[in-house]
């Protein structure tokens, strides 16, 4: 007994139009504990978006409920017309397609090579046989050259995933999310594995080709001066509600206590 | 003041694990009882020898005056180990990946671990008796014994292996709007593929061994041969077939070593 979601239906934006909308977002891996509490925002369709909060407060449950790595509890995720929240089968691989995400640990396929990598960004469209057969199409192979170029990886094509440094590895997992030709681009702290020079390069990558291609992105991020510096806007949460949404300049101490408590780690 | 420190610092005992201990002792009790049932003296062990001699004695020379009748068991054997992997591999991907329980819904995985369970319970010898039953003599039977028991060991190998693989990979892929089978082409593949290959030749190993001794209840290959040699007192010929077995099965070892090192 599922209520058809009251958003549907004409108040839904158009396919062209990338922005997001997320209302009473709910998650609860356990019944009775969520953790996302009834979580409701609006991403315009550009700009940086950066999530910071305590571990363990829901930022990833929350970036992944938005591609359905994780299915949410409750509530609605409005994308390009779609009810993120309420896809099945093939119409959310149909979605995911325009999501593109990069993870904490690259999460890269170890043994296949940096282009078998970046193609896989184009899985959703090609069939089983051609994918087991590597036959992409002459668009697709031209098009993954192009990016790794863009990303300073064209070098390293033929290299195994596995063969990789840590920031080199993200870059292969920006590439094959840009693949995608995203709509949106989510990360989940991109950075966390990185040292710090690593860790800016690879901020600067993500949010100078997201400007390009005007999508929004949204990274969780545990560095508060890195999401300062590179967001336009940030969310601070706390015990899965939002409790911080603003500009990073307007981002100041008392804000920071709300978000991770108490002041004494401050210095 | 000394004692004063101690109590501090807090005593260190080491954990003695009782029952593991208690456990141990019986289990040497146990075989004790066992061994005196039997009647294992020394005396019959050295008429044995005796005995043993003689038989190697008439073992050689080896005989191969019979070749003919030698490589064509021998061909049959092989051919009932090379076809039964096959047919085992064939069945056994499938099987592996309902068996997995990182990838299948829970009554998937207990219906596909039952019908393992099931092929890895008999001995392919017991296995092939069935088979010789139901469709006769030959080496049919044989394949069809040594087949189930590929699937017996390999399936619940090869589900293993893939409920090992890190499933962050497979997250990412999927995050790409992948269907199921290019998730499992792209992201789960590539991490087993390795792993895979080494059970497989393994099990090539251990059905070209097996396929030597289903002949003995007649499911095909050198065993019925090497049974009625026995049987006949023809040592010389018995171990001419014995040095052919184990020629085979080196050779199949270096072919597994090409297989393993194209695989790395």
């Amino acid at each position: 007994m599922t209520e058809p979601s009251k958003y549907q239906g004409s108040e839904i934006q158009s396919v062209t139009d990338h922005s997001l909308d997320i209302r009473n977002l709910t998650k609860e891996y356990t019944r009775g504990v969520p953790v996302l509490q009834s979580v409701s925002v609006s991403i315009e369709a550009n700009g940086i978006t950066a999530i910071i909060g305590p571990s363990g407060t829901g930022k990833s449950t929350l970036i992944r409920c938005i591609n359905r790595l994780i299915d949410p509890t409750e509530g609605d995720i409005l994308f390009r017309g779609k009810n993120l929240a309420k896809l099945y089968g093939r119409e959310l691989r149909f979605a995911r397609r325009h999501i593109g995400m990069v993870f904490q640990e690259y999460n890269l396929v170890e043994r296949l090579s940096v282009m078998e990598n970046v193609l896989s960004g184009r899985l959703g469209y090609v069939s089983a046989w051609r994918a087991w057969m590597r036959k992409f199409s002459a668009g697709d192979i031209e098009r993954a050259f192009s990016i790794l170029e863009q990303v300073g990886m064209a070098d390293f094509a033929n290299q195994r995933a596995d063969a990789l440094s840590g920031g080199q590895r993200q870059r292969v997992s920006i590439a094959r999310a840009l693949m995608q030709s995203p709509a949106l681009l989510l990360a989940d702290e991109p950075t966390s594995s990185l040292d710090p020079r690593t860790s800016v390069e690879i901020l600067e990558l993500m949010t100078n080709q997201a400007k390009n291609l005007e999508i929004p992105v949204m990274i969780n991020i545990h560095d508060v001066s890195l999401a300062q510096r590179f967001a336009d806007r940030v969310l601070g949460m706390a015990n899965g509600k939002i409790v911080f949404d603003g500009s990073p300049s307007e981002l100041n101490e008392e804000h920071l206590k709300t978000i991770y408590g108490g002041q004494g780690w401050m210095s | 003041m000394r004692t004063g420190t101690f109590s501090t610092s807090g005593t260190y005992t080491p954990q003695r694990n009782w029952y593991a201990l208690v456990g141990w002792l019986s289990l040497l009790v146990y075989l004790a009882y066992i061994t005196s049932l039997f009647d294992l003296d020394f005396d019959r062990f050295i008429s044995g020898l005796d005995n043993g001699s003689k038989f190697l004695g008439r073992m050689f020379p080896p005989n191969f005056t019979r070749y003919e009748l030698l490589m064509e068991g021998l061909f049959e054997s092989l051919q009932i180990g090379v076809i039964a992997t096959f047919l085992g591999v064939l069945i056994s991907l499938p099987m592996g990946f309902l068996a997995a329980r990182n990838l299948m819904p829970p009554w998937v995985t207990w219906c596909a671990r039952g019908v393992i369970v099931l092929c890895r319970s008999f001995h392919p010898v017991i296995v092939a008796i069935l088979f010789v039953k139901a469709v006769g003599f030959g080496a049919l039977a044989g394949v069809m014994a040594l087949t189930v028991a590929s699937v017996g060991f390999i399936a619940k190998l090869f589900a293993e292996s893939i409920e090992e693989i890190s499933l962050k990979q497979i997250e990412a892929v999927r995050a790409t709007g992948a269907s199921f089978p290019n998730v499992i082409l792209i992201g789960v593949f590539p991490q087993v593929m390795g792993r895979f290959t080494g059970f497989i030749s393994y099990q090539l190993d251990s059905n070209l061994r097996n396929s030597t001794m289903v002949g003995l209840v007649g499911a095909g290959g050198i065993g019925g041969t090497l049974f009625a040699a026995f049987q006949r007192f023809d040592y010389d010929f018995v171990s001419a077939i014995l040095i052919s077995i184990i020629a085979v099965i080196l050779a199949g070892e270096g072919v597994n070593n090409i297989m393993r090192r194209i695989y790395r």
